[in-house]
């Protein structure tokens, strides 16, 4: 088949362009089979169901380039934006820094690194241990942009901790995406071995410019591993992003996800867990917060493969301006998976005519006996807790700015990372704050 | 010393007239005792006082030391000095109550922003018997009447408004409550000079938290005032032998009986 160039195939993410990217031969081989599905894949448009209510139609490929990785883009060691986030995170047990989807700075503790935890840039790592295991969660729920995402895939943090190895502090991933057009391709993979512990964070920033961030996360958990994941998303104002979080989770294995979306123009993440054996329990939680014309979009899916399963979902989002939010989640329960016990729960503030929510719960049980829920809100800030806040002289600004950090204080209550709260918290409020930028929380 | 007066006060709603001429003046340290049959306006007189978006004011004034109130939003009467106590205290979810005294205090002047709120909101949770994990949760939300209430009275003692209008703020509670809330309002009368106008149903309320002058409300107006015995009078004779003692006419409702709680739908989500 002969290979499409930028002319015929009107973008730069031709298979040519995806095998000249170096690296080991297994990712090459990877690449070169995404790449040659992409040039036979239609982009999709919002009258799919997955994609309705985003902005996919206007997706065009042809403004966005691959990345120039040269050899060792040295000035970057270091990506900007960590800053004081990755400061407050705490004590932590490892760093990687990726900068336009290419790692720059991997480091672990010496003392977890003899215990056989890898940190790492998965181009770097052993191919015995990276190749079975990239794509282990993301190939079970592809769509156009992982397969654009395979096809570019060119390195990414790679995160291992061996069976029964337990981490107690966290592990930062900083993903820092720079220049005009650029399209980036962050991977993360996340492996917790049998009874391995282990908590990531991440934080997800650009520039202003025009790009393209096309994610992909992996969570593998093992039969009783436990781990704790919270990415934040503080991309810049021209970023597009799309993004698939996918966890598969094996006996007894519990995540407490966490999702704080605040940037981007349009940023889209779908969040799935498989629970794909007994025992297993997924927690994911999600903050966002639109402004502008942005839009947040967010897919969730909570999978039960099998019996005596619990998850729980909660997302709450507030939209202002002319901002757009989308909640679309299913739970799903497979023939025999009984005892099933999932939850999801989404809801939204409104706080400008123009802005606006969509938020669609979705179950698909096919068991009989499980338990599960779902619970779905969209609503404007109540006349009368700002009528009752203005009885004691609260200012309007300052009414709307405490009732919408009072309703996320649940979520960020049960943030896998307690140290996180308060940067969390200020940043939220940062949003919130057109208005003031005074931290409210110093009173008690 | 403080003046807040009422003249000429009328307000509709959808073009129903409620307030029919309100005429009404309170000096810091009194406390005057609003009472009234249902329907007779006395809790759209507190919110039209606040200047609540859902009433016209078609004539009148209301004046806080010679400064016309109305026209002002609701913040900006509460900041020169207003509070309300609300019978139906509004939930609100994650905000504590640290958090909306601290915002409060920001309008309110350079006197009321002193440093110490931390120590005065404990120092009232003691006085007032609420108890800490009152604090640390949303405001209301999954409060007891009691301890709404109670609540209530912790943000008006910190927030030292010059005047207090309480709405049926002795509804949903017991005898100790009751108590707790009507002694310390009383202190604040002397301690701070608060001036109180207080709308209830019931004379018990006065015995703790003395009423200088009590008010009959009816029809939308005061049609008699007195001492302390008129309330007395009220409880032995109801409104409509008192009105007849009185020799006054008592005019008809003038809004239909309050629904029993507006807002008993919590607010969050």
């Amino acid at each position: 088949m002969p290979a499409p160039d930028v002319a015929t195939s009107g973008h730069a993410f031709t298979p040519d362009a995806a095998a000249a990217l170096g690296g080991p031969s297994w990712l090459s081989r990877r690449r070169i089979e995404a790449a040659e599905k992409l040039a036979a894949v239609a982009w999709p448009t919002s009258r799919e169901e997955i994609w309705r209510y985003s902005r996919v139609d206007k997706f065009d490929p042809g403004r966005y380039s691959p990345p120039d990785y040269g050899e060792g883009s040295g000035p970057a060691r270091q990506a900007p934006g960590g800053g004081p986030f990755a400061a407050e995170a705490g004590d932590r047990a490892g760093l990687v820094v990726v900068r336009n989807g290419r790692v720059v700075h991997a480091e672990v503790e010496p003392g977890l690194a003899a215990a056989g935890v890898v940190v790492a840039d998965l181009a770097d790592v052993d191919p015995g241990l990276a190749a079975e295991r990239i794509g282990a969660c993301s190939d079970a729920s592809p769509d156009p942009f992982t397969v654009l995402h395979d096809a570019f895939l060119a390195g990414g943090a790679f995160i291992l901790v061996p069976d029964g190895v337990v981490v107690e502090a966290p592990i930062v991933v900083l993903h820092w995406t720079e220049g005009d057009g650029v399209a980036g391709f962050p991977h993360t993979f996340v492996g917790a071995g049998a009874s391995a512990e282990v908590a990531v964070v991440e934080r997800y920033a650009s520039t202003d410019q025009e790009m393209l961030v096309d994610a992909v996360v992996e969570l593998d958990l093992a039969e009783n591993a436990h781990v704790r994941y919270l990415a934040v998303q503080e991309h810049g104002t021209g970023t597009w992003q799309v993004a698939l979080q996918r966890a598969h989770l094996g006996r007894d294995a519990t995540l407490r996800s966490s999702a704080v979306a605040l940037g981007g123009d349009y940023a889209r993440l779908r969040s799935e867990s498989l629970l794909a054996a007994e025992g297993a329990e997924s927690d994911l939680l999600a903050v966002y917060y639109g402004d502008g014309d942005q839009m947040l979009d967010f897919r969730t899916l909570q999978d039960h493969a099998a019996p005596h399963t619990r998850s729980d979902l909660l997302f709450k989002g507030a939209v202002e301006d002319r901002a757009r939010s989308v909640y679309s989640g299913l739970i799903r329960v497979r023939p025999g998976a009984q005892k099933v016990d999932a939850h999801q729960s989404n809801r939204n503030l409104v706080l400008s005519e123009g802005a606006g929510a969509e938020s669609i719960p979705n179950l698909a049980i096919e068991a009989d006996d499980v338990r599960c829920t779902h619970a779905s809100a969209v609503g404007p800030i109540d006349d009368d807790a700002l009528y009752y806040l203005a009885t004691r002289g609260v200012s309007p600004d300052d009414a709307e700015r405490l009732i919408v950090l009072g309703f996320f204080e649940d979520v960020f209550g049960r943030l896998p990372l307690p140290s996180l709260e308060a940067p969390l918290r200020r940043s939220v409020n940062e949003k919130v704050g057109h208005l003031h930028p005074s931290d409210p929380r110093g009173a008690r | 010393m403080s003046v807040l007066r009422i003249s000429g006060l009328r307000a509709e709603i959808g073009g129903h007239e409620i307030l029919r001429g309100v005429d009404l003046e309170v000096r810091s340290g009194e406390v005057h005792a609003l009472m009234g049959p249902n329907g007779s306006g006395k809790s759209t007189l507190a919110h039209v006082i606040m200047g609540r978006g859902d009433y016209d004011v078609t004539g009148g004034s209301v004046t806080l030391d010679g400064e016309e109130l109305l026209g002002l939003p609701t913040w900006q009467r509460a900041a020169r000095g207003l509070f309300l106590a609300m019978q139906y205290p509004v939930e609100l979810p994650g905000v504590r109550v640290g958090d909306l005294l601290q915002a409060a205090r920001r309008t309110a002047g350079p006197a009321a922003a002193a440093p110490g709120l931390g120590e005065r909101i404990t120092a009232e949770a003691a006085r007032l018997g609420v108890r800490d994990e009152f604090l640390s949760r949303g405001v209301n939300v999954e409060f007891s009447g009691g301890e709404k209430k109670r609540a209530e009275t912790l943000q008006l003692a910190v927030l030292e408004p010059a005047f207090a209008i309480l709405d049926e703020i002795d509804s949903g509670l017991d005898v100790d409550a009751l108590a707790d809330v009507a002694r310390r309002i009383e202190a604040m009368t002397t301690e701070t000079g608060l001036g109180v106008v207080a709308i209830t149903h019931y004379a018990r309320l006065l015995r703790e938290l003395r009423a200088d002058r009590v008010h009959i409300f009816a029809g939308g107006r005061v049609v008699a005032s007195g001492g302390p015995e008129l309330a007395a009078g009220l409880e032995r004779a109801g409104y409509d032998g008192l009105a007849a003692e009185l020799g006054v006419e008592l005019p008809a409702p003038v809004a239909p009986p309050e629904p029993a709680d507006p807002f008993a739908e919590p607010v969050g989500f």
